[in-house]
């Protein structure tokens, strides 16, 4: 919790930050781009953060998201699948991609980094086979379909506004059903939230409330709800987290660590599938050697970024979603504040690690205030 | 006693926030003299020692080594007085051989590169003088915990130690193993080093110590020297009262068969099956030298092991075991040997650490009932006092004994009709000793059978109803109630059909 509220902490100075020095930042065009892209990181992140925190990696993401950017556009322009079946098939494709990983890594004992490495190799090299190296794209057609990563259906302050609402009520729920009544904090937050939201609406401070939220915004929304729906309030998020602090006393414990693991690795390689499809779907030119490299550290950098400690074991859906939020206000400030953009790297650098420093100091102190006798 | 003493300790006090941890303790060690500190986990013991090998600091009082006051402020520092410390989980790095190990951070060189024949020759001598029967080229890894234990020594003994302090040195080591350390430590006594025996096994202070000193709650409790020491005594020091010893196993006699095995090869000795069966609410230890394949027993039957052949049943019906899944499925639990490596969740919280085996029960539609969890974790705490106020505690922040207990209970959550346990009190200090033997006896009573493992002859003759003795993966020999003895186990554990003992 400490950790999230930390990770937002900088999210809110960087935004503040950059609009001090450049208004451009909170125009609506500049945030609908900065919420779009965290929304397609953010799926890639909350994937990837379930691999983190089984203890393992997933290092195929970007190689994930290149094939299948160059399979979508290539099944259904050149072999005239619908978009629909063309869909299934690459999904289909990265679930079993997921399998295969997870398979290796339980059942043969591979290593996850050695396994992915050889992914993130092997399905590049065979995107750019399949295609011949050349640019794939949907063309001027599949408007309806594209609109699934360029659509902005709705305004921001409004499904803010929404989640908020339900966060409240499923506190107060919570509350009644535990017999001990909503807890404070996260009822005046939620309940802060939502009004400002709604005041934002109403009063449209700035021109914010023309603020569209992108359709991937919503589609990410959906995806973090159910990852931090499971992870907190299932059997099977708690096994995860119990195998990523110690597998061998999970064993003992007659989880079916293997199942679970492979699982993760799964729910990863989909998501990216998922992610891939709605960056082919939103670039709509997608060069086969390039699309999508480094995506999988991007994930990484913000999970870690987000909380989740590579040893395993940490990690909430929220600080990844914040974490990738980081990556790409720092990435858009980079660009509005006329900083050469040959430096894009050495800065998200510095930013992750001093966080990670920060925040490894504070564990440091805290555990040492903890440490009792024996 | 002489007028300077080695070591001097005078009124040292260590807080950690919330927790007096020393208060006030006083200790002296005098040259060629072995001092036993006992006291209950939590007592202070560990810090102490800490402080004295300069890994804590104090924030109170002096520490004087031949009259002169001394501050070490890292092991380095403290190496070089003259303090050593061994660890209760030795420190060695089991990729290289034993001379390097004893040369560790220390090696001796020439032209900058490591000088590979003077570490030989130096640790062939120094391993000579701690009695090792094994050369400076065999890699820790091959080595049993007795002999990794004398290449800790002969490292504290290459650095000149003249104070050497032992935590628990014997918490792994089979009677033989712990035989020879005891010949090693009254040699060192003799040769002037002065030493700081810490242990649990009061038997082992009667035979070893010179001096006893007690600590209780962070502060010195008593000190018994020559014909005080004995077993009463300490203990009445180290709890502030008289432990009942109570003898109370199950009056109603065991009932039918509920763990039969039949014809068991396992992979540490597929040469040899074993056959045997424990009944509802009877006690059968498994006694044994270290590596003569209890552990393996109790994994194979608990599906941690392939099972090369043979059957197993519970309640009659044969059991399944490709996993722990199916083993626990059949109403089997194991309580592992090591509990920081394959029990504890350590920094997740007693709560998530006692309910993990019946979540599954806890939930509905996939969804967990987080009300019934903490209820459940509540109720199992509180019927063997945990002493934790809260169940949100990380499992790390408790006594091993705490921990231990807290394992314990992630099984009473399910109840087991075969329970397995694998050196259940291994560092656990006294009082929680005997809860855990009163669990185990009350699980008993309840109906199940339990099967244990032990390093620890007086618990194997303490909690059986029948002993299993095992040599080098074979059944040895059972023995009753009635013919059971410290000397009939150890002659059939040692293989006395006429073996070398080891």
């Amino acid at each position: 919790m400490n950790k999230t509220l930390g990770i937002l902490g900088l999210l809110v100075l960087a935004c503040v930050a950059t609009a001090l020095i450049n208004p451009q930042f909170v125009s609506a065009y500049n945030l609908q781009n900065v919420i779009r892209w965290t929304s397609l990181f953010g799926i890639l992140s909350i994937g990837v953060a379930f691999v983190i925190i089984t203890g393992g990696i997933d290092l195929s993401i970007g190689s994930v998201v290149g094939l299948v950017g160059c399979l979508l556009p290539l099944l259904m322009v050149e072999h005239g699948f619908s978009p629909a079946a063309a869909i299934g098939a690459v999904l289909g494709l990265s679930v079993a991609i997921g399998l295969f990983h997870g398979l290796l890594i339980t059942k043969l004992g591979l290593q996850p980094f050695v396994v992915t490495l050889c992914g993130l190799l092997f399905y590049r090299g065979y995107a750019r086979f399949v295609t011949g190296d050349q640019t794939q794209g949907f063309g001027t057609g599949f408007e309806t379909l594209r609109g699934l990563a360029t659509g902005k259906p709705t305004t921001v302050a409004t499904s803010i506004a929404v989640l908020a609402a339900g966060a409240l009520l499923l506190e107060v729920l919570r509350g009644r059903r535990e017999q001990e009544g909503p807890r404070r904090g996260p009822l005046l937050a939620a309940g802060a939230v939502f009004l400002a939201a709604l005041a934002t609406g109403v009063f449209d401070p700035g021109g914010l409330a023309q603020v569209r939220a992108p359709a991937p915004f919503l589609i990410m929304i959906v995806i973090a709800l159910a990852a931090g729906l499971f992870l907190n309030a299932t059997v099977g998020g708690r096994y995860l987290y119990a195998i990523g602090r110690n597998l061998t006393a999970a064993r003992y414990s007659g989880i079916d660590t293997d199942r679970i693991v492979i699982g993760a690795y799964v729910a990863c390689s989909a998501l990216a599938g998922l992610g891939g499809v709605l960056f082919a779907l939103d670039v709509n030119s997608v060069q086969p050697a390039m699309h999508g490299n480094f995506y999988e550290l991007y994930a990484i950098a913000a999970a870690v970024l987000g909380g989740c400690s590579l040893r395993g074991g940490e990690g909430t859906v929220t600080g990844v979603v914040i974490g990738a939020a980081v990556m790409r206000v720092l990435y858009n400030s980079i660009n509005l504040l006329e900083i050469p953009t040959q430096l894009e790297f050495s800065i998200i650098g510095a930013v992750i690690l001093l966080g990670v420093a920060a925040d490894e100091l504070v564990r440091r102190t805290v555990a040492r205030r903890r440490r009792g006798g024996s | 006693m002489s007028s300077r003493a080695l070591l001097e300790v005078r009124g040292v006090s260590k807080s950690f926030p919330g927790v007096r941890a020393l208060e006030r303790v006083d200790l002296h060690l005098d040259e060629g003299e072995i001092l036993a500190v006992i006291g209950e986990n939590g007592a202070g013991k560990s810090t102490l020692m800490r402080i004295l090998a300069g890994i804590e600091s104090r924030d109170d009082g002096v520490v004087a080594i031949d009259g002169e006051v001394v501050a070490p402020e890292s092991p380095r520092e403290a190496a070089g007085l003259g303090i050593a410390l061994i660890h209760q989980e030795l420190n060695l790095a089991d990729n290289l051989d034993a001379g390097a190990n004893v040369f560790l951070g220390r090696e001796p060189r020439r032209f900058g590169l490591v000088d590979r024949g003077a570490i030989r020759a130096g640790a062939r001598s120094v391993l000579e003088r701690v009695g090792a029967d094994f050369s400076p080229d065999a890699p820790v890894a091959d080595l049993s915990v007795g002999r990794r234990q004398q290449v800790e020594i002969a490292k504290a003994l290459s650095c000149d130690a003249r104070i050497l302090i032992m935590d628990e040195p014997t918490s792994s080591l089979s009677r033989a193993e712990s035989e020879r350390l005891f010949t090693l430590v009254r040699a060192l006594r003799g040769r002037g080093v002065g030493v700081v025996y810490i242990t649990h096994r009061l038997g082992e202070v009667t035979e070893l110590a010179d001096r006893v000193v007690v600590l209780r709650d962070g502060r010195n409790a008593g000190e018994l020297r020559g014909d005080e020491i004995g077993h009463d005594a300490m203990v009445r020091l180290m709890v502030g009262r008289d432990l009942t010893v109570s003898d109370t196993r199950s009056a109603a006699g065991p009932g039918s068969v509920r763990l039969k095995v039949e014809a068991l090869a396992t992979e540490h000795s597929p040469q040899s099956p074993l056959s045997f069966e424990v009944r509802s609410g009877e006690v059968v230890g498994i006694a044994g030298l270290i590596g003569a394949g209890r552990t393996e027993v109790l994994e194979t039957l608990f599906g941690l092991r392939p099972r090369l052949s043979g059957v197993v049943s519970v309640d009659g019906v044969a059991l399944d075991t490709r996993g722990p899944r199916q083993a626990i499925d059949a109403g089997l639990a194991l309580v592992p040997e090591d509990r920081k490596r394959d029990g504890l969740f350590a920094e997740m919280s007693v709560r998530e650490n006692v309910t993990i085996t019946g979540l599954t029960a806890l939930s509905r539609a996939g969804l967990l009932d987080r009300r019934g969890e903490r209820r459940l974790a509540r109720d199992l705490v509180e019927r063997i006092r945990v002493r934790t106020t809260d169940i949100e505690q990380p499992v790390a922040t408790l006594s091993g004994g705490n921990q231990q207990k807290t394992v314990l209970l992630r099984w009473l959550a399910v109840r087991p009709r075969v329970l397995l346990l694998d050196d259940p009190t291994r560092g656990v200090d006294v009082a929680t000793r005997h809860e855990i033997y009163s669990m185990i006896e009350e699980l008993a009573r309840s109906g199940a059978a339990v099967l244990f493992a032990s390093s620890d002859l007086e618990e194997v003759l303490r909690l059986s109803d029948r002993i299993l003795v095992m040599h080098e993966g074979d059944l040895a020999g059972v023995l009753g109630r009635a013919e059971a003895s410290e000397e009939a186990v150890m002659r059939l554990a040692t293989g006395a059909r006429g073996g070398a003992v080891g």
